[in-house]
């Protein structure tokens, strides 16, 4: 992507940062929800888009931040700063290990997505049967508002430090994406035997692949964490964030950098009308997302950012 | 610890259950043999048929047993519409974006029941679960015992028109090589649509011989489209005598864990049985293709 490509980004991210000082709590609100999912699509983007791994169990990582988070602070007394590394740290790690041992046995496309299925829901099975998350009643941490406990009395601050992380990772899978890195993702993408042929080690960048984005997207479950103080494990390890990680990435653009993002807010931003609309019907946002992903792939397979490019060529 | 005659009946009981979830697997290895796919909408369609089974039974107080002839010629239809409208032209022949299109269908179908009917929990009213036939020292359940019997009907059937008919030799050679099919003049969309149809006809029958021993809520296809995904690997991607045997075996594993460890051991107990077969033997116990 051409630095010129990048510039409606830049700007994007740039007009978010002024919500904090303007907006409402409401939009601050909206707007973090938004980037946490941003910042996980952004995760699933570096797997599925960059190195063509489909997952559709990314909770798994997700779920890895936010519990390793909550359960250092709550149970151990563990500083949240350190906590979050820590949990960034076995995201990743709980990442190379489903795909040490999923991509060793040789499975991918429709068995990938399966077994990641399959990897997150028990560990979803198994953090609301254990003690040490809380079980079923969940895990609460103690609100304490201060910057060393990675806790802010204002909203804003905390907003602005998503719309950080969600910059940083857009400046990695750029970075990515014109490199050595991002040549070998895309060689074992377009076809693996011929990756192998010219002598990238497939299973070594996969593994790479794999461990990037679960550090990413376990940083997004920290984030989650971090701000809403509570998890159990349908919100850690449900279906909603492999889901809503993998639509974003689909609906915004796949293996574009940018994409996830565009996807995240577009996607955020209609869940949320349509709930204002369709007041009480519960699940009817999850409608529209299913019927959407089935739109994304018949009419626009690059997604948005595929859809403005073709704009910007067609008006010269 | 437990005396035989327990253990037999656990064992039998986990053959009569896991027949049906056999016919469930049926319907899912088929399409997969024919069209390559994976049917992430498989479950969300089973949920859709319990819910019509329901609906007919308590609604209009038909017999259960009434309602299956009809609603697989329906979901027939639906199956063959979705197949040929829908699945197939939004997914272009690519793998990766049929199991996106057929995600995105289970997403909106199971949330759209979600929405109509809430997540409570329906079952049929009448006391047809706790009918028992004494067979020696067993006592079965009758609406069991039924399921068992269609369901090895049904698969009888499927084995005949696989193997004796005209559409049925069509489907076997799309399967073996779509493009040579099309040379020889079948019409490969038609034999897609078919296929898919005929899976979802198998879900229609599945869900009017669960319903009398089983309940209904917008999410329980997740739990049987879980097992019968652990059945079709096991039984080999695509094999239809794979997919009746590690039905039966899966059915009696469940049944026996329940009785020495405990149900609560249920769906976590699945899963981990699916990663392992996927990971140590993802070509299936019997070997076939994967």
């Amino acid at each position: 992507m051409s630095p010129r490509g990048l510039m409606p980004m830049l700007i994007l991210l740039a007009a978010l940062a002024l919500v904090p000082a303007f907006g409402s709590n409401t939009s601050i609100n909206f707007l973090v929800s938004a980037l946490i999912v941003a910042l996980a699509a952004q995760g699933w983007n570096l797997l599925g888009g960059f190195c063509g791994q489909f997952s559709f169990g990314h909770a798994a990582f997700f779920g890895t931040g936010a519990y390793v988070d909550a359960v250092l602070q709550a149970r151990y007394g563990v500083n949240a700063w350190a906590a979050s590394a820590v949990a960034i740290a076995a995201g990743a790690g709980v990442g190379w290990l489903i795909g040490f041992l999923s991509f060793r046995a040789g499975l991918r496309g429709s068995y990938f997505a399966l077994i990641t299925l399959a990897f997150a829901e028990v560990l979803r099975i198994s953090a609301n049967a254990a003690p040490i998350t809380g079980g079923a009643t969940g895990l609460l941490l103690k609100l304490d508002a201060r910057a060393a406990n990675f806790q802010f009395a204002s909203r804003g601050v905390f907003c602005l430090i998503a719309l950080t992380c969600v910059a940083l990772v857009l400046a990695l899978s750029v970075w990515i994406a014109r490199g050595r890195l991002g040549a070998q993702f895309a060689a074992v993408r377009e076809n693996e035997d011929a990756a192998r042929a010219l002598g990238i080690d497939v299973l070594a960048t996969k593994l790479r692949a794999i461990s990037l984005s679960a550090a990413v997207t376990a940083a997004a479950g920290c984030l989650y964490t971090q701000y809403f103080l509570y998890l159990d494990a349908n919100i850690a390890y449900g279906s909603w964030i492999s889901v809503e990680a993998l639509l974003a990435v689909i609906v915004g653009g796949i293996s574009t950098p940018a994409g996830p993002i565009f996807g995240a807010l577009a996607l955020h931003a209609l869940g949320e009308v349509t709930r204002l609309i369709a007041r009480g019907v519960t699940g009817i946002d999850l409608v529209l997302f299913g019927l959407i992903l089935i739109a994304a792939i018949a009419f626009a397979p690059t997604g948005l950012a595929g859809l403005a490019s073709r704009l910007r060529r067609a008006l010269g | 610890m437990y005396s035989p005659a327990i253990i037999a009946e656990a064992m039998v009981n986990g053959l009569l259950t896991g027949a049906v979830y056999a016919l469930v697997a049926l319907g899912l290895t088929l399409v997969y043999g024919v069209l390559h796919i994976i049917n992430f909408a498989h479950g969300a369609l089973l949920t859709c048929a319990m819910f019509a089974v329901w609906g007919l039974s308590e609604g209009l107080g038909v017999n259960v047993y009434f309602t299956i002839v009809p609603l697989a010629v329906v979901m027939f239809g639906v199956g063959y519409a979705l197949q040929y409208w829908l699945i197939g032209p939004a997914s272009r022949g690519e793998d990766s974006n049929t199991l996106l299109v057929t995600l995105g269908l289970s997403i909106a179908i199971e949330n759209a029941l979600l929405a109509v009917f809430h997540s409570d929990t329906r079952t049929l009213s009448g006391d047809a679960a706790f009918d028992v036939v004494e067979l020696g020292p067993m006592l079965l359940s009758r609406p069991r015992l039924i399921g068992f019997g269609v369901s090895l009907l049904v698969a009888l059937v499927l084995w005949l028109l696989l193997t004796r008919t005209d559409a049925g030799k069509a489907m076997r050679a799309v399967a073996k090589e779509p493009m040579g099919a099309r040379l020889a003049g079948i019409d490969v969309r038609h034999i897609f649509a078919l296929t898919f149809g005929i899976g979802c006809a198998c879900l229609a029958v599945a869900a009017g011989l669960l319903l009398p021993t089983f309940y209904v809520t917008p999410r329980v296809g997740n739990a049987f489209v879980l097992v019968a995904f652990t059945i079709v690997v096991l039984g080999g991607m695509g094999s239809v005598p794979g997919a009746l045997i590690g039905g039966l075996l899966i059915g009696m594993v469940e049944s026996l864990g329940g009785l020495l460890f405990g149900e609560s051991l249920g769906q976590g107990g699945i899963f981990v049985i699916f990663i392992l077969v996927l990971l140590l033997r993802p070509q299936g116990l019997f070997g076939a293709r994967a």
